[in-house]
């Protein structure tokens, strides 16, 4: 099972350090327009939420490319291969989250693959607003729903 | 290309309305680092340092340095450098937000601009199509309405404008980018609108390189996490702001009270401090471009306050300009006041310090009523907010208080009661009780200014050691490596507060992988050391008046708290601190200094 990113916009502090440094990981150059991941502020709402490829297992990518450029890895991460992809940009339409991204600058097309297991949106966000998790590990999340519910009925 | 840098700077003749690229200095670059050093490099190269500021012979500088829009600890930093109009010193102003890095991603490394536009205009930048645009619908408008026309009307860009009191050329006026940030003493708003030039709206696609991509992931890598282990830049600025200052400085009897004229300890801080804050109107705390500090305040007055108003701030000098320096103790009336310079787009310190000299003058009767009005009074938050809308919009005595303190007080006979250094309000920090920040103000290279060497760090901080504030002995010393290595700091496009968790080693570490130099740690904080002289030459060639301190300070004992009885001893500090810095008694520069600094 792939591990996935999720994202704590209440911990996000809009600073887009995720930007910077995926596309420095991937292409050698501090350019937010070849990030990988991309943070949008809600101005109004102070609102600021980082959105990124989550691994779908019904990979919409996947399913149109043409020539098998996106393929899913045995580790579940869904990998482009630049050497097969044709630039016919199907990909990045079909994705329902808008994930798949195309640049003008290098006239390719590019997407998240998790940094071979160390993503590096998640090793230089300051306040733990991305992490890395195992999708069996998000009843956590519920977990703390039910703590919080506990201490709810106690102070009741 | 060196890394870094793009290698290209944008010219722009605002009279003749045409623009051109043309090549960076790498010299320059070099030897004066970026931002704050090489924008005075090529301002003092160009301009004659008695230029008047508000005229089309003073030019307009925004630039960026090495560092901006990479990911260097908190390196999202731009300058903005002219001659400022409050001050007639060398006007440099730093700030944050996402508009710096946006300059190089639209493939310069910074803005020249000359001249005066015939009608109000802005630069539009969409990576290399340039255009100057009339501005007529958007002057007038306020720094939020621009910003917000601007994106609609150009799509998902970068601003930096100025408002009102910009174009009315407010003497101390701001440049304001994303809304909040702001390039924001000295007025160089004014100069910006003297040239008819409302805003700078920038997009681009490109990007920053740097010249070892390996080392530079090693020293940013390790520099981030000693900030994020540091108590005051990993938590304590995220948790509280800036306003986290409030409680201490008043602690060690140094925050200045009704213009300073009643002490400096405030018996009700801790309602207008960080802590009081956030557990009232803060909604949220948000970085600039790149930032692991996070100290930007979003705020947010409730709509049934009279104070009802949504924005960021305050920081630290504004909580106390408004509220300590005012007497005033009604937190949300000092967020208000805040609001109302970030939407006229002007300076906090100096407003609130003038607010607070007037309501002095008024309470001695030096000020007539029938000139105000109304009655000023310490204490009366209403009074702030009425007049920090007067001024901002220039009505009735808010024309008076648009001048500044100095100004003002002078022209009711008692420019000594005008808490200022060369015309720039001191921000606030009582040089009576911490003196070694009262040493800063008297040889700030732009006047009162704390953020040009920060003594509080070693004063009442302990970072990066403890003195004892109310010593005078070695601060000169410690101040002239604080200025240094400030100057270097600002120059480089990080952001002056990484210098709370870590020092020279990290900064150099940084510059020297993304620059690609070999320089050791000394040979790159002497590069502070030469911008620090370049601008007090220019100073002294501008005409500058010579460095002292308000009467009070040398004058008038403090009533009470720590430092009682203690005025700021700059006579013990002064002469030995022209000692260290290589200058004559007179504090010129020598010609030997000029001459290790390569500056003759």
């Amino acid at each position: 099972m792939a591990k996935q990113l999720a994202v704590d916009p209440k911990r996000c502090v809009a600073c887009r350090s995720c930007e910077l440094w995926c596309s420095f990981r991937h292409n050698e150059v501090f350019n937010p327009r070849l990030s990988r991941v991309s943070v949008f502020n809600f101005e109004a709402s102070a609102v600021t939420v980082p959105v990124m490829c989550l691994q779908c297992d019904e990979s919409a990518c996947v399913k149109v490319c043409p020539t098998g450029a996106l393929e899913r890895r045995a580790d579940g991460v869904v990998v482009h291969d630049d050497d097969k992809c044709i630039v016919c940009k199907m990909c990045v339409n079909a994705c329902p989250l808008g994930n798949i991204s195309y640049s003008p600058i290098t006239k390719s097309v590019f997407k998240c693959d998790l940094c071979e297991g160390d993503p590096w949106c998640v090793k230089y966000c300051p306040t733990g607003a991305i992490t890395l998790v195992d999708p069996d590990e998000v009843p956590d999340k519920k977990l703390a729903v039910a703590v919080s519910f506990k201490e709810t009925m106690e102070e009741a | 290309m060196a890394g870094g840098w793009i290698g290209k700077l944008l010219r722009v003749d605002l009279t003749k309305g045409t623009w051109a690229y043309e090549p960076l200095n790498m010299k320059d670059a070099n030897d004066y680092v970026g931002c704050r050093g090489l924008g005075t490099k090529i301002f003092c190269d160009e301009c004659d340092p008695k230029v008047d500021p508000l005229s089309p012979e003073n030019k307009l500088i925004f630039l960026t340095g090495p560092l901006t829009g990479t990911g260097a600890t908190s390196g999202g930093r731009y300058e903005v450098v002219a001659k400022a109009p409050l001050t007639g010193t060398i006007g440099a102003a730093n700030s944050g937000g996402r508009f710096g890095p946006e300059i190089k991603f639209a493939g310069i490394d910074g803005i020249i601009f000359e001249g005066k536009a015939e009608k109000p205009v802005y630069l539009y930048i969409n990576d290399d199509h340039i255009e100057l645009r009339d501005a007529a619908h958007l002057w007038g408008k306020d720094c939020h309405e621009t910003t917000d026309m601007l994106v609609e009307e150009c799509g998902k860009f970068e601003v930096a404008c100025i408002g009102p009191t910009g174009e009315r050329q407010m003497l101390y006026s701001a440049i304001m980018n994303d809304k909040n940030r702001a390039a924001g003493r000295g007025g160089l708003g004014a100069v910006m609108g003297s040239k008819n030039l409302k805003a700078v709206a920038i997009r681009g696609t490109g990007g920053v390189k740097v010249a070892r991509p390996e080392g530079f992931i090693r020293e940013a890598s390790k520099a981030r996490a000693m900030l994020q282990a540091h108590p005051v830049a990993g938590s304590g600025l995220a948790a509280l702001g800036t306003q986290v200052l409030m409680n201490l400085i008043n602690e060690v009897g140094g925050l200045p009270v009704n213009n300073a004229r009643v002490g400096s300890v405030f018996d009700r801080a801790d309602d207008i401090s960080g802590e009081r804050l956030a557990d009232t109107y803060l909604v949220k705390n948000q970085g600039c471009f790149g930032c692991t500090i996070a100290c930007g305040r979003v705020t947010k007055i409730p709509d049934d306050s009279p104070y009802a108003g949504f924005g960021e701030g305050p920081e630290y000098e504004a909580g106390w300009s408004f509220g300590a320096d005012c007497g005033v103790d009604d937190l949300a009336a000092v967020c208000k006041a805040n609001f109302i310079c970030n939407e006229y787009g002007f300076d906090p310190i100096t407003l609130g310090s003038t607010i607070a000299c007037a309501m002095e003058l008024y309470e001695m009767g030096a000020i007539p009523e029938e000139d105000v009005g109304f009655p000023l009074r310490f204490g009366d938050a209403d009074t702030v907010v009425k007049l920090a809308e007067m001024t901002g919009k220039g009505e009735g005595f808010g024309k008076m208080i648009g001048l500044g303190s100095y100004r003002m007080a002078d022209h009711y006979g008692h420019p000594e009661l005008s808490m200022s250094v060369k015309k720039q309000e001191m921000p606030g920090y009582d040089g009576r009780a911490i003196q070694g920040i009262a040493l800063e103000y008297a040889t700030s290279n732009r006047g009162g200014c704390h953020v040009r060497g920060y003594m509080i760090s070693p004063e009442v901080l302990g970072l990066p050691i403890k003195t004892d504030p109310l010593v005078t002995e070695g601060k000169p010393e410690l101040l002239k490596t604080f200025q240094d290595l400030t100057a270097l700091c600002d120059s480089t496009g990080i952001c002056l507060f990484t210098t709370f968790g870590m020092g020279l080693p990290e900064i150099a570490g940084q510059y020297r992988e993304a620059v690609g130099s070999d320089e050791s740690d000394e040979e790159i904080l002497l590069k502070g050391e030469r911008i620090w002289n370049l601008e007090k030459r220019f100073n002294i060639e501008a005409g500058v008046e010579k460095d002292t301190l308000p009467p009070r300070l040398l004058r008038e004992k403090l009533p009470n708290g720590p430092a009682k009885g203690k005025v700021a001893e700059l006579h013990e500090m002064l002469g030995k601190y022209y000692e260290v810095r290589g200058w004559n008694q007179d504090g010129e520069p020598t010609e030997e200094k000029l001459h290790e600094l390569s500056l003759e």
